[in-house]
């Protein structure tokens, strides 16, 4: 399964769903929706956290959290 | 709704340019106040507009109308308590119009709940600037509201809005989004249980019931067995709920915004983000960041702090030589104005730290430096967000303190105000110092290593490592039922707006003036009481033993008066408790004369210097250094029959004050930020108790 974690920066997907629910309710109010793109931008130097750009906005979120949002396969 | 006075509410997205249109709407005329239960403060303001008085509260900015933070919690409780004298006759929703649909999730609910609600639109022009094009009667078609464009930064479209405000009317509006889908079996049962008739604010009932404040226990339980017998799912709704509106957003917005040239003008934010966030340049600029903050704290403030400092020693020698003689001039002379002097004199420093905060924060910086250190933070336990006030700790506590607001998480929070006065601040540097000068030598290793540097060096280290363990080791103990989570929006680069610089900075002033001054001025009086009288022929009489003892001194000569005032000293409450306590302190290498010191540093840590200076009779305001210096010097230990202030006790007493917890300043504004006695006291204790056990193992060790 894809995750937005695994995302390489300037590659897109397109959110599936959420495996965590707790996190997936923040997700969700800050606009990233299963078929919502999301565009990795690039990654902290210490390689976490990473930004993602989704609707129009650019969002930071740590690994941890991008691992909890799979992708549907391109 | 009175006729003359009118409510309004505003609430918007983080980022929204919120603040900036509370600025324009009310100027100065802002008051912090609480808000129920929460560490929050409650900023409101005032203005009138046609003879209407229209009173403004500013609400945290939240993403939406469940809270995610305790601080968010105050937003559905202001906006469902009509019984609260600032219950809102209006809501003005401030939507930023380069990012709509994450800002009309906030709009959506918020407008649901019933109270008439004013779309304000702010940014239009980054909007444009980005390739959108809004239509405004679309908009206003689409989701049934009243739209107000407006321009945060220029103030532009104010009065369009004031003018919306007064006249906007209460009508029934159709609901956005109606949830009676999810239970409509409950929504009807908590309407009439609180004579509540909008089904939203049921809904929200049944939702956010624990964070409630003003629901009685009684009436929580009633909720909570109404929702089991329901089979209510707070969570599915919830996130049903948000996909929904989500949805219908998207629908309608398709209607409202045309895109002409995607992304246009982002290249300039995407070049500024490769840099700022980039592994050699993004630390390097950070580090530059830091380096011109410091600057600011202690050169910048130092002319400032002088001035501050000599205009209240003129201000105490003036006021005694206008006012007769007597225990109420003494009271002013030696414990208000200098007190008073005490709180003034941090202003400075906070002023210039909140000002930087401020640009850095306006700008968009403060996020990617957030986002640059949040993994080497997490490691202790921290938070990306904590670097701010571990930074200004430096300088002082108290700001630091302070700007631990933005931190969402309460753990992370709680666990940075504990750990930041642990990093060495500017009060103690001067006795720092003194005690370095006296016991490490002035020497030069390897030719190029100044022996006095590392001292000093090192003793920030352990300040600075003392905050991290303590941070880690809390990260362990602290127990709590909030899950800590990293999710934050990266804002659009911006110039600072000066106006909004200027009113953080006053606000943020005055707050610690009023707040943590009225502490600081009440124990610097009882300080003063403390170290000026005494019981006792010894106190009350000490012209005969200081001639009994000192048979060679003139009476009246200088060395006399000297000699005269110590002697007082050691024989006020304050002496006799710095022998009192002479037992618990005798195993770190201190008499009762740094008791004494230690006693009168709890009003400030650089108090310690004067009052060592005037214990061994240097003369209180002879501040002069290398005279106190050769006093300490020629002390000797009468146990030891050596050098009192030998290497092992100058040790012991830097360590002491590297970790003690002798600053009442810190502990008044940590009660105020977390809003209760409990943390203050730990720190008191765990930060007092790690110097004792630490002073006391280096003594024994360097002995």
């Amino acid at each position: 399964m894809v995750s937005v974690a695994d995302l390489k920066p300037g590659q897109k997907g397109i959110v599936k769903d959420f495996n965590d629910e707790y996190i997936s309710l923040k997700l969700l109010e800050m606009g990233v929706l299963p078929g919502t793109e999301i565009e990795m931008k690039f990654a902290a130097p210490l390689g976490d956290p990473i930004c993602i750009r989704v609707t129009g906005y650019d969002l930071s979120l740590r690994l941890e959290e991008a691992r909890t949002i799979s992708l549907s396969e391109a | 709704m009175s006729q003359d006075t009118i409510n309004i509410a505003l609430v918007g997205n983080p980022n929204a340019g919120k603040t900036s249109m509370f600025n324009q709407l009310t100027g100065l005329n802002q008051k912090v106040g609480n808000f129920p239960g929460v560490t929050m403060d409650k900023v409101s303001g005032a203005f009138t507009y046609k003879g209407k008085e229209i009173n403004v509260v500013d609400l945290p900015g939240t993403y939406s109308i469940y809270p995610r933070t305790m601080d968010e919690r105050v937003v559905f409780d202001v906006l469902s308590d009509p019984e609260a004298s600032d219950f809102p006759d209006v809501i003005v929703a401030i939507l930023d119009a380069s990012n709509l649909e994450r800002n009309l999730l906030l709009f959506s609910q918020v407008k649901d709940l019933g109270i008439p609600t004013i779309l304000a639109l702010n940014m239009l022009d980054a909007a444009n600037k980005a390739g959108l094009n809004i239509d405004i009667s679309a908009l206003e078609k689409e989701f049934d509201t009243k739209v107000v464009t407006i321009n945060g930064r220029t103030g532009e479209g104010l009065d369009r809005l004031k003018k919306q405000i007064v006249s906007v009317k209460k009508q029934k509006s159709e609901c956005f989004y109606d949830i009676n889908s999810f239970c409509p079996g409950l929504i009807p049962i908590i309407k009439d249980r609180f004579n509540i008739d909008n089904d939203y604010v049921a809904y929200q009932y049944a939702q956010q019931t624990e964070s409630k404040s003003y629901l009685s226990v009684e009436e929580m339980q009633f909720i909570a067995d109404a929702k089991v017998e329901h089979n209510f799912c707070d969570r599915q709704y919830q996130t049903k709920e948000t996909v929904d509106r989500y949805n219908l957003i998207r629908e309608k917005l398709a209607k409202v915004v045309t895109k002409s040239d995607e992304e246009l003008g982002r290249s300039f934010a995407n070049k500024l983000d490769k840099v700022l966030t980039h592994k050699v340049y993004g630390y390097a600029i950070f580090l530059l960041v830091l380096f011109l903050l410091f600057q600011a704290i202690f050169s910048w403030a130092e002319p400032f702090m002088d001035l501050i400092d000599t205009t209240f020693a003129k201000l105490s020698s003036g006021v005694s030589q206008f006012l007769p003689e007597g225990i109420l001039t003494n009271l002013i002379v030696e414990g208000i104005i200098p007190g008073l002097g005490g709180v003034v004199i941090f202003i400075p420093q906070i002023a210039l730290l909140f000002c930087f905060i401020a640009i850095l924060e306006e700008s968009g910086y403060m996020a990617r430096a957030v986002f640059l250190t949040d993994k080497i933070m997490r490691k202790f336990g921290l938070n990306g967000k904590s670097i701010v006030p571990l930074i200004s700790g430096v300088a002082c506590a108290i700001p630091a303190v302070m700007a631990t607001r933005n931190i969402e998480s309460w753990k992370d929070r709680i666990i940075t105000i504990f750990v930041t006065p642990f990093m060495s601040c500017s009060a103690r540097l001067p006795v720092y110092a003194i005690l370095i000068a006296l016991v490490v030598p002035n020497e030069y290793v390897f030719g190029f290593l100044h022996l006095q540097g590392l001292a000093l060096m090192a003793l920030y280290l352990v300040g600075f490592l003392g905050a991290i363990l303590s941070a880690l080791a809390m990260q362990k103990i602290l127990k709590v039922n909030e899950r800590s989570y990293f999710i934050m929006e990266l804002p659009v680069y911006r110039w600072p707006k000066w106006n909004n610089v200027g009113t953080t900075i006053y606000s943020k002033s005055k707050t610690f003036v009023f707040e943590a001054g009225k502490v600081i001025l009440g124990i610097s009086v009882i300080l003063w009481f403390l170290a000026s009288y005494g019981v006792g022929d010894e106190f009350n009489n000490p012209d005969k033993y200081v001639q009994q003892e000192n048979p060679e001194l003139v009476v009246g000569s200088k060395e006399y008066e000297d000699v005269l005032v110590s002697y007082k000293l050691e024989h006020s409450f304050a002496g006799v408790m710095g022998k009192a306590i002479e037992p618990a302190i005798r195993p770190l290498g201190y008499d009762w004369k740094i008791g004494i010191a230690l006693i009168t540093s709890f009003a400030a840590r650089e108090v310690f210097v004067g009052t060592i200076a005037t214990i061994y009779s240097v003369g209180a305001d002879a501040e002069d250094e290398a005279t106190i210096k050769e006093k300490l010097r020629a002390e000797i230990n009468p146990y030891t029959g050596q050098p009192m202030y030998s290497l092992a006790l100058g040790v012991s007493l830097m360590i002491f004050y590297a970790f003690a917890m002798q600053c009442m300043s810190t502990l008044a504004v940590v009660k105020r930020e977390t809003k209760s006695w409990k943390w203050p006291i730990l720190q008191l204790f765990y930060m007092s108790g790690a110097a004792y056990v630490f002073a006391f193992i280096s003594y024994q060790l360097l002995k």
